[in-house]
């Protein structure tokens, strides 16, 4: 199953779950039991959420000086005067924030499907588990969705900042997360595939273009925004709204606006936001330091 | 139909951050320069290039490639502080660019009893590519379990040498030569294992002159 098309017409055929069908498959790749498969996620879900846990209680800078004490900002903000939003935005932006300031401090992180965009399929994934008391199976079945999602989207195009700009890094882990999320919440297939069309045809076109070359700005701060653009996706999703461009040729079109994407806008900050005037200032002053 | 790649490559690596290509790349290139040089080594050059010499000191990539000679995993939370440890080896990292070498490319020299220099590149997503040892090109990503050999350059080394893997398949092979009659390179990677009685027959083999097994990289 190398499409989304496949997926959802063996689904269908089958009468199983996305992740039911995925996990049979890459247990037999593996040459392991499903059981030891899922194993092998659940070490994965727990580095994600351990990753979330050190980054709430973390707020020292990056070796930059433009990252890492923005989460502890948040939060206190939220135990003043909570979210607009309520309670569950907040731990999405938190936790989001949290892992992807972890990760630039060079804490323990899981790539998901990349180090810069390590934030946002943990963070929605955790805080919607928390919120709703959702148990760690149907946690497992959701990472499972999500990095099926991301597998056939990395079929067609590499998910490198360097090969298709940042909807190839944060544009996916947003796709992938809207996937699992529908899942979490009960969806069928088809809500499931369409909550990740949704997501990643609002994210078409997303440069990667971070100031001094580090995978700080606005990487960081990228991670919560696109994992609240992930719920919005699956909620459309779930009420029945379709993307009138199947999944399968929004990861044409993805691929289309890759190779047309400037080299300048694909993580060699040589355009965009690392090479204003500000970006130009910091760069020079790292540099003096190195 | 054939499944043509793996949710366990969209989730993963557990690893240090911020950076698969930057932190992760380099902890590999490290640890698979270490393995194919195999000893311990009075000290350490690592030479960057181009983006790891423009970005590696904010990646933690000079961390990340010492870390991997030391022998560390990609996962290991002493990289952030590892300048600050007793290592027991002498390093020294310089920062250059050379627009014939990849973006993110490093030469990792070692010093001692046996001076060796291995040519990598970070070719993204955490995957690594050896391209050099000393002067012979070779091609080894640490995917498989890899056999590389340097050899007197006469003919039936090729079929002497794999007339020897009989039980385990062979999944790729690449030869190099400087000169004809002199030395020449072998990467063999290979599905299953080769055990250390096979290794042993290698490494009396006449006409040969550095063998090494070096095993996958972990996730």
């Amino acid at each position: 199953m190398n499409s989304f098309e496949d997926l959802h017409c063996e689904s269908e055929r089958q009468n199983k779950r996305i992740y039911e069908m995925c996990q049979i498959a890459e247990a037999e790749l593996a040459d392991i039991s499903v059981d030891d498969f899922r194993k092998l996620i659940k070490i994965n879900l727990d580095a994600m959420k351990q990753t979330i846990k050190n980054g709430l209680a973390r707020c020292e800078l990056t070796f930059s000086g433009m990252c890492g004490a923005d989460c502890s900002k948040l939060q206190a903000r939220f135990a003043v005067r909570g979210a607009l939003f309520g309670r569950l935005y907040e731990k999405i932006t938190a936790y989001a924030l949290a892992a992807g300031e972890e990760n630039v401090r060079m804490g323990k992180i899981v790539a998901c499907p990349t180090a810069g965009s390590c934030g946002i399929v943990p963070s929605v994934l955790a805080a919607v588990s928390e919120e709703l008391q959702i148990n760690e199976d149907e946690q497992i079945n959701a990472l499972i969705t999500a990095g099926e999602i991301g597998r056939i989207i990395s079929n067609k195009v590499a998910l490198a900042g360097a090969v298709g700009g940042c909807q190839t890094e944060c544009g996916a882990a947003s796709a992938m997360s809207a996937g699992a999320l529908v899942q979490l919440l009960g969806g069928n297939s088809q809500q499931i595939l369409n909550a990740a069309a949704l997501a990643m045809k609002n994210l078409l076109g997303l440069t990667c273009d971070p100031v001094c070359g580090l995978v700080e700005v606005p990487c960081v701060k990228r991670n919560p925004f696109l994992a609240i653009h992930a719920v919005s996706a699956a909620e459309l999703a779930l009420s029945g709204i379709v993307s009138q461009i199947p999944p399968d040729e929004v990861i044409d079109a993805l691929k289309q606006t890759a190779n047309l994407m400037s080299p300048m806008l694909k993580e060699s900050a040589q355009a965009g936001l690392a090479k204003t005037k500000t970006a130009i200032m910091l760069e020079r002053k790292i540099r003096q330091y190195q | 139909m054939v499944r043509q790649s793996s949710v366990m490559d969209i989730i993963s690596p557990i690893m240090v951050g911020p950076s698969s290509s930057h932190t992760a790349g380099a902890v590999r290139l490290g640890i698979l320069a270490k393995n194919i040089y195999n000893k311990k080594p009075q000290k350490v050059i690592f030479r960057l290039y181009n983006s790891y010499s423009l970005t590696g000191k904010g990646h933690g990539t000079d961390k990340g490639l010492l870390a991997g000679v030391l022998g560390f995993g990609v996962d290991d939370a002493r990289i952030r502080n590892i300048f600050d440890m007793d290592v027991g080896i002498e390093y020294d990292f310089e920062f250059t660019e050379d627009f014939n070498r990849h973006p993110n490319a490093v030469d990792i020299i070692f010093e001692g009893d046996l001076n060796m220099k291995i040519e990598g590149d970070s070719v993204g997503a955490g995957r690594v590519v050896i391209r050099k040892i000393n002067e012979f090109s070779v091609k080894f990503t640490g995917q498989y379990n890899t056999l590389l050999l340097v050899c007197k350059d006469v003919p039936g080394m090729i079929s002497r040498i794999t007339g020897l893997i009989q039980n385990v398949n062979i999944t790729s092979l690449h030869c190099d030569r400087q000169v004809r009659g002199e030395e020449a390179s072998m990467s063999i990677c290979l599905d299953g294992d080769l055990d250390e009685k096979a290794i042993k027959i290698f490494e009396r083999l006449e006409n040969l002159y550095l063998v090494r097994y070096v095993e996958k990289l972990g996730s």
